[in-house]
């Protein structure tokens, strides 16, 4: 589904990238874990093609098999890919319901969900429709970064943390909606900080360190070495 | 003081209309168009000019003047805007600068800096009675139409798709991108749309305020700080603000003349002190 080649990024000098290779296949769902500053953000950024304005790139990004390197973001979303971004993006200016209906729905990929499927897996946003996005709660925004884009069919997810900051309970619920979509044959690119989470919705792990991919491991690697994993990350 | 307030607010129409057109450029190319009170003179000419050389009434002017200049502003759009937007927001800053003092002055070499005449369109010539005093028809039209146009782009904006992606591209740009929604497609009709308004609200001036190069110049500084008061990239603060800064300003007028000139300023200072973001503006412009 994924495949990206030898990709570097700048800041200006600075390099954030340096020649990451990974793939990610149909139907899995993978993290990429690492401390902050590894470069995970930087990656999903590049992913999505919004890297541009802050430095130069070097590498190739192909989506099932077709090379998208030089696509803008927009081209990009409407081949399949859906950003949930780390702040989870929702509009102030939007309603929730706007925000929903604002990404256009993309061709032939995935079986998009409608809104009324979207209200019926988040009631929260079903009651709140017509308030402006950011009056829901930390857990509820979350909720609408993802039903925004799986409402556009989108057949790759790229998600910049969507547990940072949730109660357990919310946790939980997001773990139930990726193994849902999974299910549905959705793949998911995941950057997430909680190893033991990430061991129970995902089938691989990326370990980010100073820009590079040091480690590619398994669930049962990752729960074995959970305590080790947890030091190094400085949680 | 009723009359002066009524006064006040059809001033305020006009801060109101190129304030709107000049929040939603800066909401969604996030250019500060120093050319918009030359767009505003160029409206106010191109009445006159329909008029003098070609015979169009009013009316023709009102219908046809505006998306001719919004043409003209999306081709500088086009042509310039758009190459400088990547650079430092300074280069805009200039390059409309610039553009403004050479429309002013290609205008000047024209027509002098004296003011032209323009009449009233004969089916406003009289006064109407408002009950408490009888007032100008034609100043009663001009409220009422500005009125008017800020309602129409207040429901386009908030009622219809076009304007939830001008808003969602207001707010978070690379964000509505990355979304699937080609940013760049929308930015050349928004700032033409803009342009536009200012060249009405210039046809509009024609018959009550002198028709001279530096029309546009003398208002635009009062304009911006509308703007700032309102919230910078709020279309609601704009409006708002413009017609609220037309009444203190002629109400200040009245009261304390000293004071008429820099009250608007005095205002903003005092907005900017108690909410930094304007009015109705949202911290997260910012970041």
């Amino acid at each position: 589904m994924l495949r990206v080649d030898r990709l570097s990024a700048w800041y200006g000098e600075a390099q954030a990238l340096r020649e990451v290779s990974m793939r990610v296949d149909e139907g899995e769902i993978v993290t990429l874990v690492g401390r902050n500053g590894a470069g995970k953000t930087t990656l999903l950024r590049c992913l999505m093609g919004l890297h541009g304005s802050y430095g130069r790139t070097t590498g190739t990004v192909s989506l099932a098999d077709e090379d998208i390197t030089g696509l803008a973001p927009h081209r990009r979303a409407r081949r399949g890919l859906g950003f949930v971004p780390d702040d989870r993006g929702v509009y102030a200016t939007l309603s929730v319901e706007e925000n929903l209906l604002l990404p256009p729905v993309t061709k032939g990929s995935q079986e998009p969900w409608s809104l009324k499927r979207v209200y019926e897996t988040f009631p929260p946003l079903r009651e709140r429709r017509r308030f402006p996005g950011t009056k829901l709660s930390g857990g509820e925004q979350q909720m609408l970064a993802l039903a925004r884009v799986l409402r556009t069919g989108a057949r790759l997810l790229l998600c910049d943390e969507p547990t940072e900051g949730l109660s357990p309970l919310i946790v939980q619920q997001i773990g139930e909606i990726l193994r849902e979509v999974k299910a549905a044959g959705v793949t998911v690119l995941l950057i997430e900080q909680n190893v033991h989470f990430a061991a129970t919705v995902a089938d691989r792990h990326y370990l980010l360190a100073e820009g590079r991919i040091v480690e590619s491991l398994d669930n049962d690697q990752v729960r074995e070495r959970e305590h080790e994993l947890l030091e190094y990350l400085g949680i | 003081m009723l009359q002066q307030a009524f006064n006040g607010l059809v001033g305020g129409a006009f801060y109101a209309l190129l304030a709107l057109g000049l929040s939603v450029i800066f909401g969604m190319l996030g250019v500060v168009n120093l050319a918009h009170g030359a767009f505003y003179m160029l409206g106010a000419f191109g009445a006159f000019v329909a008029l003098d050389s070609f015979g169009l009434n009013f009316w023709l002017s009102l219908l046809l003047v505006p998306p001719l200049l919004g043409v003209a502003g999306i081709v500088l759009e086009r042509l310039f805007i758009r190459r400088l937007t990547p650079l430092d927001p300074l280069y805009n800053f200039l390059f409309t600068f610039g553009l403004a003092l050479i429309l002013q002055d290609l205008v000047k070499r024209e027509y002098g800096v004296s003011s032209q005449p323009y009449p009233r369109p004969p089916a406003l010539d009289g006064t109407v009675d408002l009950g408490l005093f009888t007032y100008p028809a034609y100043q009663v039209f001009v409220l009422g139409v500005s009125v008017l146009m800020c309602v129409v782009v207040w429901v386009v904006l908030t009622r219809t798709r076009v304007g939830m992606i001008v808003r969602a591209a207001t707010e978070r740009p690379e964000l509505t991108g990355a979304l699937g929604i080609d940013v760049g497609r929308w930015v050349t009709p928004v700032f033409g749309f803009g342009i536009a308004l200012a060249a009405f609200a210039g046809v509009l001036a024609a018959p009550m305020r002198a028709v001279n190069p530096l029309m546009g110049a003398d208002l635009i500084i009062t304009v911006f700080a509308v703007v700032v008061i309102g919230g910078l990239g709020s279309v609601f603060g704009s409006v708002a603000a413009g017609f609220a800064v037309g009444l203190v300003s002629a109400l200040g007028n009245l009261y304390v003349p000293a004071l008429s000139q820099i009250l608007v300023f005095i205002l903003m200072a005092v907005v900017l002190l108690w909410r930094p973001a304007g009015l109705f503006g949202r911290e997260e412009a910012f970041r």
